[in-house]
């Protein structure tokens, strides 16, 4: 039985209380420096041109681009000599027709205000992955009768619990969003669907159909309460399971797991489409769901990891051994990989037809966020590969230990890059907003785990497979 | 497998995966030496159990992609860049590697091809498989139901004979040199 010891606790707590004040003063600093505000604009602009091949290509789209958006309101006078922006970008639209120092600077004021909300965003994006994935394959163990896992499903269940306070502040957020707090959701922008209106913006406008905010609350309600019901659920007659029929909790267990992983394949696309595709609100990709799902996946499975051997490390959980940190680790290699061949399919279709409204996407990301976008790939795909291609090297927790950072920092950085260059645009970087709103969420996270993880024996008494799992061999 | 056997082989035949396991464990345990063990499927931790050593086929696999990736990029550079440039769908063809994400399925599908044919050759190489070679198998009752096990005799003839009959041994006998 694991103790959440006053110590810990105080760390998780001091974790949350530092990471708040770091972002309410990053949130009052916040715009105030010059340099932020100019940051990176003429940087980018010879950035740009010193590329010859690539800045090439990229006007030729961009010139595309514009023919294309000629049926549109007044894209025309859109000069991008002055303005780095892009047609696709989730803002573009605010720039009306004469693009007015005004209209120019308020758009700049837009982005950086955006900034704090961003920062959260991330990580309340982040930190919901790492208890989504294991919910989900907590789901997965029962429904595919799994019998090596049986003495691991107490950490799962915990880390599923985890989504529920990054859900509740990714509500908070959108609706600070309809009430035009931030303007992160340029799909939440008042008038977008009136015509006349000045921030009408008629792409958006036959969305609106779906991106309303009252279907997208209704929506976001939904899937919070299907996932916390089976989180709910699953732990319920997992520990009903402890003092009664193990078999009849565990069949139990596999019909509300059936019923959610159903639910699940569902709402793990529309929600990616929500939460996170909607910032680019003109951009879409049909795989973006997967290509979400598979990077919280991983990263959970990483989560995974270290806290089993957290526990492990404390001298609990003696029935773990490296057959299990090889399958875990398995895991999480085979994810790594499944996560760079959907972003490798995204990205090569997209880069390969260029179409100006779907590549405006990638050629931001490759202006604005260059190193961020190709670390990330480094740390997500070749650092994990090499580190855990071989049999041995996925039995010893050293080496799982440094592919599941990889991943961590690899997977925050993904969301990172998915989010931000549709709420701030080049106005990003990371400072005491990013780093205050990891620590929140990284305490809170570790605050509901452990103690949920206290608050039963870490190993199921009466799962029928749970020999099955203590001799499981590798 | 084409070991140089100095001493006398004592074969014994078992019934169950489990017992040859444990038995196997014992044996080592006392100090006899396990050559070999035919069973008609593999037995989980029966390597460990005999104290095989890791196979290197793994390592020669990596090479073996890393080869494949080499020569898909080199292919691709040769045929698409240097002897025949091609122009298709307006993606730039002057250098390698501006143009390289178009060419990344090649490169995955021989670096796959490469490892998988290179490995099953080696396979098949190492341990003496080619078309016509004569099975290696002392009791075909090995591919059925029943597991053979060769020990090596370094001593006295009638304990291990005792042994092997203590640990579950169905039929025992021995193979001079």
């Amino acid at each position: 039985m694991f103790e959440f010891s006053s110590k810990t606790k105080q760390l998780a707590i001091a974790l949350t209380v530092v990471g708040a004040i770091l972002w309410i003063v990053g949130f009052a600093m916040n715009g105030s420096s010059s340099h932020e505000a100019d940051h990176g604009h003429d940087a980018h602009a010879t950035e740009q041109h010193a590329e010859a091949g690539h800045d090439a290509h990229g006007e030729e789209a961009h010139g595309d681009a514009h023919a294309q958006d000629s049926h549109e309101t007044a894209h025309g006078d859109h000069d991008h000599a002055v303005h780095d922006d892009y047609p696709g970008e989730a803002h573009a639209a605010m720039i009306e027709s004469a693009l007015t120092h005004d209209a120019h600077a308020e758009h700049e004021a837009h982005q950086i205000a955006n900034r704090p909300w961003s920062a959260l965003y991330v990580a309340a994006i982040f930190f919901l992955g790492l208890g989504l994935g294991q919910l989900f394959f907590l789901g997965i163990q029962y429904v595919a009768q799994a019998g090596w896992s049986a003495g691991l499903l107490r950490v799962m269940e915990a880390q599923a619990f985890a989504i529920v306070i990054p859900l509740i502040f990714i509500l908070i957020i959108s609706f600070l969003g309809f009430g035009h707090i931030h303007h992160m959701f340029h799909w939440m922008v008042e008038g977008i669907d009136v015509p006349g209106h000045p921030n009408y913006d008629p792409i958006i406008a036959e969305k609106t159909g779906f991106l309303s905010p009252l279907f997208f609350s209704i929506r976001a309600i939904i899937y919070m309460v299907g996932w916390i019901w089976a989180a709910k659920m699953l732990r319920k007659n997992s520990l009903l399971s402890d003092t009664g029929d193990g078999v009849a909790m565990w069949k139990k267990n596999r019909g509300v797991a059936a019923a959610f992983t159903v639910f699940y394949a569902v709402t793990s696309s529309t929600s990616a489409w929500d939460f996170i595709m909607s910032i680019d609100t003109h951009w879409f990709s049909t795989l973006f769901g997967w290509y979400t799902f598979a990077g919280m996946f991983v990263s959970s499975f990483a989560a995974l990891i270290l806290i089993t051997l957290y526990l492990k490390g404390k001298g609990l959980m003696e029935w773990v051994n490296e057959n299990h940190l090889h399958d875990l680790g398995k895991f999480m290699f085979a994810f790594s990989v499944f996560w760079t061949y959907l972003w490798f399919s995204q990205f090569m279709l997209i880069w390969y037809a260029d179409i100006p409204e779907e590549v405006t996407y990638y050629m931001q990301r490759f202006d604005q966020y260059k190193v961020p976008f190709f670390v990330m790939l480094v740390l997500n795909f070749l650092l994990p590969v090499l580190a855990v291609l071989s049999r041995p090297a996925k039995r010893v927790p050293g080496t799982v230990i440094m592919a599941a950072f990889f991943v961590l920092v690899g997977h925050y950085m993904d969301h990172y890059v998915m989010i931000m260059p549709g709420t701030v645009g080049d106005h990003y970087g990371f400072g005491l907003l990013e780093l205050g709103a990891i620590l929140f969420f990284a305490g809170m996270f570790i605050y509901v785990v452990l103690s949920s993880l206290a608050k039963a024996p870490l190993l199921h008494k009466n799962h029928p497979m749970i020999t099955e799992s203590k001799y499981f061999q590798q | 497998m084409g070991h140089t056997k100095h001493n006398p082989i004592v074969r014994a035949l078992f019934n169950d995966d489990d017992i040859v396991l444990d038995a196997v464990k014992d044996l080592r345990a006392n100090g006899f030496s396990v050559n070999e063990v035919y069973s008609p499927f593999p037995i989980h931790g029966l390597d460990e159990a005999m104290g095989l050593k890791r196979t290197r086929l793994s390592t020669a696999a990596f090479f073996y992609g890393l080869v494949g990736l080499f020569f898909a990029s080199w292919l691709t550079y040769y045929t698409m860049i240097v002897d025949w440039p091609q122009n298709i769908g307006g993606k730039p063809n002057a250098y390698w590697f501006v143009n390289m994400p178009s060419f990344v399925p090649i490169m995955f599908e021989l670096t796959v091809f490469f490892a998988a044919h290179l490995m099953c050759w080696s396979y098949f190489a190492v341990n003496g498989l080619y078309p016509g070679a004569k099975a290696q198998n002392p009791d075909p009752r090995t591919t059925d139901d029943h597991f053979l096990m060769e020990v090596e005799l370094e001593g006295d003839e009638a304990a291990l004979t005792a042994k092997l009959q203590e640990l579950g041994a169905l039929e025992i006998s021995k193979l001079e040199e």
